[in-house]
């Protein structure tokens, strides 16, 4: 490639209080490709898109749009050098025109000529292929053509770099490919694309380039063809394949026993957009699911738990088939569940340790059985002892204390609940090491005492030390079992990056 | 220095009240106080009369605060747990109560406006008026709950409907209960020296202290004003517990109304119980509680009821007329929720600290 390149980032440094979210990261987009930037959640992508958007301002290091350097300082200013981004969620205004939409702000002079705009924009989308009148209100189409439009608007402030943001989350398989076929048509034209996904399959399917970042660094840029599915997980996630040394684990096979299930999902389907799944799990038994961040898990144990709209499947707990759509019936299932985001979903912030312990076996035994205020303490002296809670007292609002402490005080309040199936999402997330360890070690002690666990963790050696089968996402989907043998890191990548078996056969 | 001396031990203790919701509601109350011991000591006068029935009555300003508290104190009490759990308040009571005391006297009087005899027991009238207060708290609670309308906005709809709905029930007659019983409701109970609505009020209290010991009221309440997330994961139903709320602030509605209706045996559609929404909401705030929801303190809220009483009847006592009324109160409300703000009481701690480090600096330099 002679051609100076399009868009170059050489050596960008960018840190925020306490978090070095960027550094030395270098990034070329040459005119006329589709370029994917890849990488786990936190890895840096966000802040990588927004230095160069002028959202935030770089500490160090250079940009180069055609060989010149330039300084994007706001918003204003990469749009003046031709650089625009189009959002996960459409930031345009559903209740104007499409046409007014396309030149809303952008007007030059006092007076708006809109039958001059809308033959504009009639053009515009024609030769983009977009079918859609101008003068229909944007809130009346689909979303994937408000995303066209959006890209549209983007294409007739003469953008040379189009950022794409996530633009695929909401769409589906038509419109995903109607997007593809607007993004060639772009590349064609010689506007450079970046291109922000989860999902690797559409990766594979339109980009020609990938540069993948992790824990904000650059880990390199490859063409798509030198980069099989598998080594660009093990390069987003970090781990080679080759010093994968399998983790011994004497952990029991359930498989061939004939038990009952605790817990036995057929057909379980939530409004939250993943397929339906058969689950199960028995008494003893810790399994965890897997995948990238996005691919479904989270959602997979929500739809267990009830914490999201269920909308398909039987559920059989103990072989009696019951009816878990809320919350609450999972909890009288004995079902407990510490949610992925603690801050959101886990902690009452201004209550103190006491009441989050006791909240939720409070809500179980019921509204006219409050527990005194000695049986309260007593239940919460017990388990901040048993789990090593550091707390001044047990009035103090759990908000003070520190995420490990807080998670432990989530994990109590479960605990207290005397579960059968203890549902653990991302329990290890953004707490320390020791914290780490302590649950980990509690889990298999539990499940030795006949608690099923379902544990989930981005951190697959974690998985792998603890469960004894791991259930297998990608792209909202369950694509694989893996049990025995088959639990070692490098099944576990082959298997989430699914697709091309030639990089499977080690 | 003996009189810095003399009020350390005061500060000390202060400090430590300073932790409490109630400390700021309780001075102002002493502070109003005060304010009145040095203008006129005759504002804590408080006499044993006969009234025009011939009957024993206790009279002064302080029995008046207490009378004529009571409505406010009970509306404080729903309006607390309303604010806790939906982060904000009901600002229809006043049109509310309008309603529940029409439909009682609708239901006293029957179809004639000036009845001789009562045609339904009070009770019963009461628990019609009681359903009707719900049913308006349940549409409110509703429209906050599930169309996840911001609580202001839901209740104006029935803050600016609710007199004319009063007033329709009644075919706008002012009807008049003639029986002297149902006046002793809202006055004095022949014998009985002390105002009765004192005697409601102290039973809602109790009502509700038995409702937030005895069941697990309070933890929801402030569970779901604080994360309603993480209260559906624990198996709560944030919706109803909402809604619940404002239900029971029709039950406190209700009471009110019956007592303001008792008072004058009648009702005046268009100034029953006006402006007590705000009254009501400010008591919940002089109590310390967080305005946008969260965690609650019932006993705060009923003592900054009695505290706007007692400031509305001190500014009555020097002559301001009720006209002015609203702007003297709105100087004092100013300095009082300023004075309640977290930045302030932090800023207020923080110097207070410095003061006794100093002092206790200072006592040491003298011994």
């Amino acid at each position: 490639m002679s051609e100076r390149a399009l868009l170059e980032l050489r050596g960008i440094y960018k840190s925020f209080p306490g978090v070095k979210a960027l550094q030395n990261v270098d990034f070329t987009l040459q005119k006329g490709e589709i370029h994917a930037l890849m990488g786990e959640n936190g890895a840096g992508k966000s802040t990588l898109i927004k230095v160069f958007t002028g959202v935030h301002v770089k500490d160090a290091g250079d940009i180069f749009i055609e060989g010149q350097s330039v300084q994007i300082r706001s918003p204003k200013e990469a749009q003046e050098n031709g650089i625009s981004t189009v959002y996960q969620e459409i930031s345009l205004c559903p209740n104007l025109s499409v046409a007014e939409n396309i030149f809303i702000g952008r007007g030059e002079g006092k007076f708006v000529n809109w039958k001059e705009n809308n033959k504009k924009a009639g053009e515009l989308l024609e030769s983009l292929g977009i079918n859609v009148k101008p003068t229909q209100q944007l809130g009346s189409c689909s979303i994937a053509v408000q995303q066209m439009i959006a890209i549209a608007r983007a294409v007739d402030m003469e953008c040379r770099v189009l950022i794409l943001d996530e633009p695929t989350s909401s769409l589906d398989e038509s419109e995903v490919a109607k997007l593809f076929k607007l993004m060639r048509d772009l590349k064609a034209r010689g506007v450079g694309i970046i291109f922000v996904t989860h999902f690797l399959d559409q990766v594979y399917e339109v980009c020609d380039r990938i540069t993948v970042l992790r824990d904000g660094k650059l880990v390199g840029q490859y063409d798509i063809e030198t980069l099989p599915r598998v080594q660009l997980v093990s390069k987003m996630l970090g781990k080679e394949l080759d010093d994968m040394a399998d983790i011994k684990n004497d952990i029991p096979v359930f498989e061939n026993s004939d038990q009952t299930p605790v817990y036995e999902g057929t057909n379980l389907c939530s409004t939250e957009g993943i397929s339906p799944f058969d689950f199960k799990i028995r008494k003893g038994e810790i399994n965890g699911f897997t995948g990238l961040l996005g691919s479904g898990r989270s959602e997979c144990v929500r739809t267990i738990f009830g914490a999201d709209k269920v909308t398909s499947g039987t559920v059989k707990v103990d072989g009696r088939e019951v009816k878990i759509t809320k919350p609450i019936d999972a909890m009288k299932q004995g079902i407990a569940y510490l949610p992925e985001d603690r801050k959101r979903d886990g902690i009452i912030g201004d209550l103190s340790v006491k009441d989050n312990i006791i909240l939720a076996l409070q809500v179980k035994t019921g509204f006219f059985k409050p527990f005194s205020k000695s049986e309260a303490i007593e239940f919460a002296n017990e388990y901040i002892k048993l789990l090593d809670v550091k707390t001044a007292s047990v009035n103090t609002p759990i908000k003070s204390l520190s995420g490990g402490n807080q998670q432990k005080v989530i994990l109590a309040r479960w605990l207290l609940t005397h579960p059968k199936y203890l549902i653990l999402d991302e329990p290890t997330r953004g707490i320390d090491v020791g914290t780490k360890v302590d649950i980990q070690k509690l889990m298999l002690k539990l499940a030795s005492e006949g608690m099923s666990v379902t544990f989930i963790s981005s951190e697959t050696d974690e998985m792998l030390r603890t469960c004894s089968r791991l259930l297998v996402m990608r792209d909202r989907k369950l694509v694989g079992e893996l049990t025995g043998d088959q639990l070692t890191q490098a099944c576990v990548m082959n298997t989430i990056a699914g697709g091309d078996k030639n990089a499977a056969d080690k | 220095m003996p009189q810095t001396n003399n009020d350390a031990k005061p500060a000390n203790i202060l400090a430590g009240l300073l932790k409490n919701q109630l400390v700021i509601p309780l001075a102002a109350l002493l502070l109003l106080a005060l304010f009145n011991l040095i203008a006129d000591p005759s504002f804590f006068k408080i006499t044993l009369s006969q009234n025009s029935n011939g009957d024993p009555v206790l009279n002064g300003y302080l029995i008046t605060i207490l009378d004529f508290g009571s409505e406010l104190a009970i509306l404080a009490l729903g309006m607390t747990l309303v604010t806790a759990a939906s982060g904000g308040q009901d600002i229809s009571v006043g049109a509310a109560m309008a309603i529940s005391g029409s439909v009682m006297l609708r239901v006293l009087c029957g179809s004639d406006s000036r009845a001789e005899t009562m045609q339904a027991p009070i009770i019963v009238a009461f628990i019609i008026s009681c359903v009707v207060a719900m049913l308006f708290g349940a549409f409110n609670g509703s429209l906050v709950a599930f169309f996840r309308i911001q609580p202001m906005v839901a209740t104006l709809i029935l803050f600016t409907a609710g007199r004319s709905i009063a007033a329709w029930i009644n075919h706008n007659e002012l009807p008049i209960v003639k029986d002297p019983g149902f006046g002793y409701f809202g006055n004095y109970i022949p014998g009985i020296p002390i105002p009765t609505p004192f005697f409601i009020a102290v039973g809602c209290f109790i009502i509700m202290w038995a409702l937030l010991k005895f069941t697990t009221l309070s933890l929801y309440v402030q569970s779901v004003g604080i994360n309603e997330k993480t209260s559906r994961l624990n198996g709560l139903n944030p919706e109803f517990i909402k809604l619940m709320t404002y239900v029971i602030l029709g039950v406190c509605v209700s009471i009110a109304g019956f007592i303001k209706v008792s008072r004058l045996s009648t009702i005046n559609y268009s100034v029953i119980a006006k402006d007590i929404e705000m009254d009501a909401i400010l008591a919940v705030a002089l109590g310390g509680n967080a305005l946008g929801g969260g965690k609650f303190s019932m006993g705060a809220s009923v003592l900054g009821a009695y505290v706007i009483q007692f400031l509305t009847t001190t500014l009555y006592k020097f002559g301001v007329s009720a006209d002015a009324l609203p702007a003297y109160k709105a100087v004092v409300v100013i300095l009082l929720v300023t004075m309640s703000a977290p930045a302030v009481r932090e800023k207020i701690n923080a110097l207070k600290n410095k003061k006794n480090a100093g002092k206790q600096a200072s006592a040491a330099g003298n011994a």
